[in-house]
């Protein structure tokens, strides 16, 4: 059984549809990227996945022993405050929170994957900086491990390299690659960036409001879709 | 002097409640400020105030009649914002300017303005009975332990509502926590502060311990530290000078807020090595 198979999903807004039959399978060890355009229904989708929109039609099926609750999240970059007070120990701690069930308090275990997390991302050192105080890929990192302490199979990105330069960009591309790879770790990211999701990525889910394709990353740069973005002239057709 | 000043029973009562009130509010400050929930406050004080002139104007107790109202009107604030397409803050003018409008018209066609209304709205803490004492002492105790006991889940609401959402946390059940710890807040402070007042004890312990500090936790201890002696303050100089004390801790707070930002701007000042 797949770690997870979305059938037939279809997302609204106050009736408008927004998004309409979705199918996909993501099997564990997977790198899927949701690429598309603004509107096109790919944070919509996100949100679904993580229970926060309810769909209209359609099932999310999850396999492996995957609950809902398990998915490491990263969400878009302005939906946190940046200049929230608070040290990067006690953001990524929150990460835990979906394993206290009834305790109050987060135990020694949860500060020892808490560090464990921090020092995988390479921001050990930054354990007792204020979160305020960091550039934005430091800050990216530190949600990471956030969003790692809440999971250990599936990683949800909302376009984790948004607004970030170049550089900082690519490292953070790389350390996902290496987590997914290293770790075994599923991801599923939504982005924009259709050039570097191509680098990195096993799978595509392209949407526009439906979905246009979705396949693994060989056969997506044979696609059309492939050839209409990267402005590759096709003369065969 | 200050031997003196304890000597009288009314003033140990109304400092020990100011105490706790002003450890209360400064908790819930932080949270209310970075959810930007800030004048949630000033929303409840106003129904807090309608609710009082209504229950006086009635002859029932102001603090027993308000208590549950105020909670209710927050619980509905909260659902309201969340369900309607009216935004918060001007949700909150709607409620707070209409119940102190109805306050007004009740206290007007029964007994008309008396000592009783102002005091609930600049307040007067030194009026306090013994039996309201004790009940903003428990009620107080049992703010402050709640927040205690849901630490950790406050800050992740406060921090990333999505997130905590995502990974299963019942957000809706703490922002209702939330809303109903600052409505018995407010209620109590009412006493002291008076409605036109009493945000000032939620917003500028926060406020100052967020020019110096940035950890949560050094936040959270710095804004109570700054609450409790910001009281101590405004009370000793309300008694000395013969001032209100609402007013005092108020002007306290200000200058706290000053000294805090300046030494703020000076920590600032000095380069922050984070890579």
């Amino acid at each position: 059984m797949a770690l997870l198979e979305c059938k037939n999903l279809s997302f609204s807004y106050e009736g408008d549809v927004v998004l309409r039959r979705v199918n996909f399978i993501v099997e564990s060890g997977d790198f899927l990227c949701i690429v598309g355009e603004n509107g096109s229904g790919k944070t919509t989708l996100m949100n679904g996945i993580l229970g926060l929109k309810k769909q209209d039609s359609g099932q999310v099926i999850m396999g492996e022993g995957l609950v809902q609750k398990e998915i490491g999240y990263l969400p878009q970059r302005n939906d946190i405050q940046r200049d929230f007070p608070a040290s990067v120990m006690e953001v990524v701690l929150s990460g835990r929170l979906n394993q206290m069930k009834r305790r109050l308090y987060y135990s020694a275990e949860d500060k020892r994957i808490a560090r464990e997390n921090l020092e995988r991302l390479g921001i050990l050192n930054l354990s007792e900086s204020g979160f305020q105080n960091l550039s934005g890929g430091q800050q990216q990192r530190v949600l990471l491990a956030r969003a790692l302490c809440a999971t250990k199979k599936l990683l949800l990105l909302d376009e984790p390299a948004a607004s970030l330069d170049p550089i900082a960009q690519n490292e953070l591309y790389n350390t996902i690659k290496l987590i997914n790879l290293c770790d075994k770790i599923t991801v599923i990211m939504v982005t924009h960036d259709i050039q570097n999701a191509a680098r990195f990525a096993s799978h595509i889910l392209h949407l526009g409001n439906e979905q246009k394709y979705f396949g693994c990353i060989e056969d997506y740069r044979k696609s059309t879709y492939w050839k209409r973005i990267t402005g590759a002239v096709n003369n065969d057709h | 002097m200050i031997i003196e000043m304890l000597s009288y029973h009314f003033i140990v009562r109304a400092l020990i409640v100011g105490l706790i009130i002003s450890l209360c509010s400064s908790l819930l400050g932080v949270p209310l400020v970075l959810k930007r929930y800030s004048m949630l406050g000033d929303g409840l004080s106003h129904v807090s105030f309608g609710a009082m002139a209504i229950a006086t104007a009635l002859n029932f107790s102001p603090l027993w009649f308000s208590l549950p109202i105020v909670t209710l009107s927050a619980v509905a604030l909260l659902w309201i914002s969340q369900n309607s397409k009216i935004k918060g803050d001007s949700l909150i003018a709607i409620i707070s300017t209409s119940a102190l409008a109805i306050g007004i018209i009740a206290v007007s066609i029964t007994t008309g303005m008396n000592k009783d209304i102002s005091n609930y709205l600049f307040g007067s803490i030194l009026s306090l009975s013994r039996e309201d004492a004790i009940l903003s002492a428990i009620v107080g105790v049992f703010v402050i332990i709640g927040y205690i006991l849901f630490y950790p889940r406050i800050f992740a609401v406060s921090f990333d509502e999505t997130f905590a959402k995502a990974t299963g946390a019942n957000v809706g059940l703490y922002n209702l926590l939330i809303a109903i710890l600052t409505a018995l807040t407010i209620v109590l402070g009412m006493r002291m502060m008076g409605a036109l007042l009493i945000s000032s004890l939620l917003i500028f312990p926060a406020i100052s311990a967020m020019r110096i500090f940035n950890k949560y936790i050094q936040v959270t201890m710095a804004a109570a530290l700054f609450s409790i002696i910001a009281f101590i303050i405004g009370f000793y100089t309300s008694y000395v000078s013969e001032i209100p004390t609402g007013p005092a801790v108020v002007v306290t707070d200000l200058a706290g807020l000053a000294i805090f930002s300046i030494i703020g701007k000076r920590k600032r000042h000095r380069p922050i090595i984070a890579k």
